[in-house]
């Protein structure tokens, strides 16, 4: 006989998995609709199926554009971040210096800075050294919002590495930047691919300093594209469900993919 | 010597990016906050506090900060026990539970951007919602969701949290996966119910857990803009307008650059002040390592 605590764990996980799973299915089936269908029962099944919305989506250059450049910016945002950071986590574990903790404590109390705090300043400094429209005016300034992160997670497990495997690195000969190259960044490795994913992710996903520093439509990313698709068809639901469930794609993708980074990942920031 | 010049080569770059875009910014913004200025031009029109004093007296952004403040409260009162207990729930050993976990935490990674369309056109006159709700006979539970100012703020919150419940969720699983097994077989072998197994042994053990979400959970309330920007830009009628909508609207529709920055500066100050308290009278026990 199943305990009835048991049952209502399969009860509320059914709820849970419902009322998360059906915005998400709507959302795909829908966009095998026609917008008449969808008007007249937005529940419901399509009869008969068709295609030509995500067709017509896939066939035009608008999506693919969005695509591609929400993929440079994240690209160029998760490098500096991650190559940046780990160089400064590098220093800010394995060196001996004064103010060392100081800095340390400063790189991480930018986490509480929220971007829109500087959105104002940051615009105008963008709009200064030339980068509006720029897919480095958006990646560069994203880099920089997500070193506190990278530092934080970084800094501990560099801290870890025991001082053994450093020595025996220099008494092989390796200079400090040597032993850092070949010996520390390999072992570090699952915390970089950790920080990897949580700087792509936010840099995939942002959404303000796109809005910010880009006009042109050519120039917008996903979520840019996703939000202005949005209210420029306000009419053709199917098109926009079908666009907002392309849009999903890549990200549900790589979520399934590297489900483990991203969950372990924030669960160890966390806990520091 | 060498080893200055490798330290100013490791630390230089992320420095310099990390000063140059996001502490200098903010410094920069409580500067212009003390001009009336539309980001063209010379700051000339010194107001001193001027600013200030019109921010923290105007009933708009009084009420965004209200609105932040509900956010906050209502996260804390409605998806912290649910995070807890569908947490507890999934701590189990459920047949899916691995998919369960897929799919939960699947909004989290979905964009702002995504998830505020998602639920316009779900919440759409007339839609998927109202058509669900009068087919399960609760006709009389359909509201304009987005377009009555009683109800846009409950709205947003509850897309609010079907994006961010999976993370607590997640975390909490996390947390709970970090007790040892034998504390739980010890407390019932004393004689405890699982209930009491779960709220004397399971729950205090989960503190440092649930003071973190806390921490996460109100600087992301305090901060809230995608959402509310793309599904309703603050409105009706201000009905919805955050700190930082607020802070976007003046700053950028308006041009109100030097009013913008004292927006700015007071969120930051709220979200800053917030966190050294919490740093203070919550997390120090954590960091101390102090599980009691």
């Amino acid at each position: 006989m199943t305990k009835p605590s048991t049952v209502i764990a399969y009860l509320a996980a059914a709820l849970v998995l419902g009322i998360t799973v059906v915005p998400l299915l709507f959302v795909v089936v829908g966009g095998f609709r026609t917008t008449a269908q969808v008007n007249t029962a937005p529940v419901g099944w399509p009869s008969p199926w068709v295609t030509g919305n995500y067709t017509a989506i896939l066939g035009a250059s608008a999506f693919w554009q969005f695509l591609w450049n929400s993929a440079v910016i994240a690209v160029i945002a998760t490098a500096l971040a991650v190559g940046f950071g780990a160089m400064a986590g590098f220093a800010l574990s394995r060196y001996r210096f004064p103010g060392r903790e100081a800095l340390y404590g400063l790189f991480t109390i930018g986490l509480l800075f929220p971007l829109a705090v500087a959105s104002l300043p940051l615009y105008l400094l963008l709009r200064q050294i030339g980068l509006l429209e720029n897919p480095l005016g958006v990646a560069i300034p994203e880099a920089a919002f997500s070193l506190p992160v990278t530092i934080l997670i970084l800094r501990p497990f560099m801290l870890e590495i025991p001082q053994e495997v450093e020595d025996a690195a220099v008494l092989d000969g390796a200079s400090r930047l040597g032993f850092f190259w070949r010996i520390l960044l390999p072992l570090a490795m699952p915390a970089l691919s950790t920080v990897t994913v949580l700087a792509f992710v936010t840099s995939w996903n942002a959404y303000l300093l796109p809005l910010l520093v880009f006009n042109d439509q050519t120039h917008f990313t996903l979520p840019l594209g996703v939000a202005t698709f949005q209210s420029q068809y306000s009419q053709d639901t199917a098109r926009i469900l079908a666009f907002t469930t392309l849009s999903m794609v890549p990200a549900l993708g790589v979520f399934v993919l590297a489900e483990r980074r991203i969950v372990g990942g924030l669960s160890g920031s966390v806990k520091g | 010597m060498t080893r200055r010049l490798e330290l100013a080569l490791l630390l230089g770059p992320a420095l310099l990016l990390f000063v140059g875009f996001v502490l200098a910014p903010i410094g920069v913004a409580a500067y212009y906050s003390l001009y009336d200025w539309q980001g063209f031009g010379s700051l000339t029109d010194f107001v001193g506090l001027g600013n200030y004093r019109d921010v923290l007296t105007g009933a708009v952004f009084q009420g965004a900060v209200l609105h932040n403040l509900v956010i906050v409260v209502l996260s804390l009162v409605v998806q912290l026990p649910v995070s807890v207990a569908l947490a507890l729930l999934l701590n189990r050993k459920l047949r899916g539970r691995a998919v369960l976990r897929l799919v939960v935490f699947a909004p989290y990674v979905l964009s702002e951007a995504t998830t505020a369309v998602i639920w316009l056109l779900i919440l759409q006159p007339g839609g998927f919602v109202d058509q669900l709700l009068s087919g399960l006979g609760l006709h009389a539970l359909i509201r304009q969701w987005l377009a009555d100012p009683r109800v846009v703020l409950l709205t947003l919150f509850v897309v609010i949290t079907w994006k961010y419940i999976g993370f607590g969720i997640i975390l909490l699983l996390a947390g709970l996966q970090g007790i040892p097994r034998e504390l739980i077989e010890a407390a019932s072998l004393d004689g405890a119910s699982p209930w009491q197994a779960t709220r004397g042994v399971v729950l205090p053990l989960l503190g440092p857990t649930i003071r973190i979400w806390i921490f996460l959970s109100v600087i992301g309330s305090l901060q809230v803009f995608d959402v509310v920007w793309i599904m309703t830009l603050g409105g009706p009628a201000n009905a919805s307008t955050t700190m930082a909508t607020y802070l976007i609207d003046h700053g950028f529709k308006r041009y109100e650059f030097g009013y913008g920055s004292a927006v700015a500066v007071v969120l930051f100050i709220i979200c800053f002040a917030f966190a050294l308290v919490y740093q203070r009278f919550a997390l120090r026990r954590d960091t101390e390592g102090a599980l009691r």
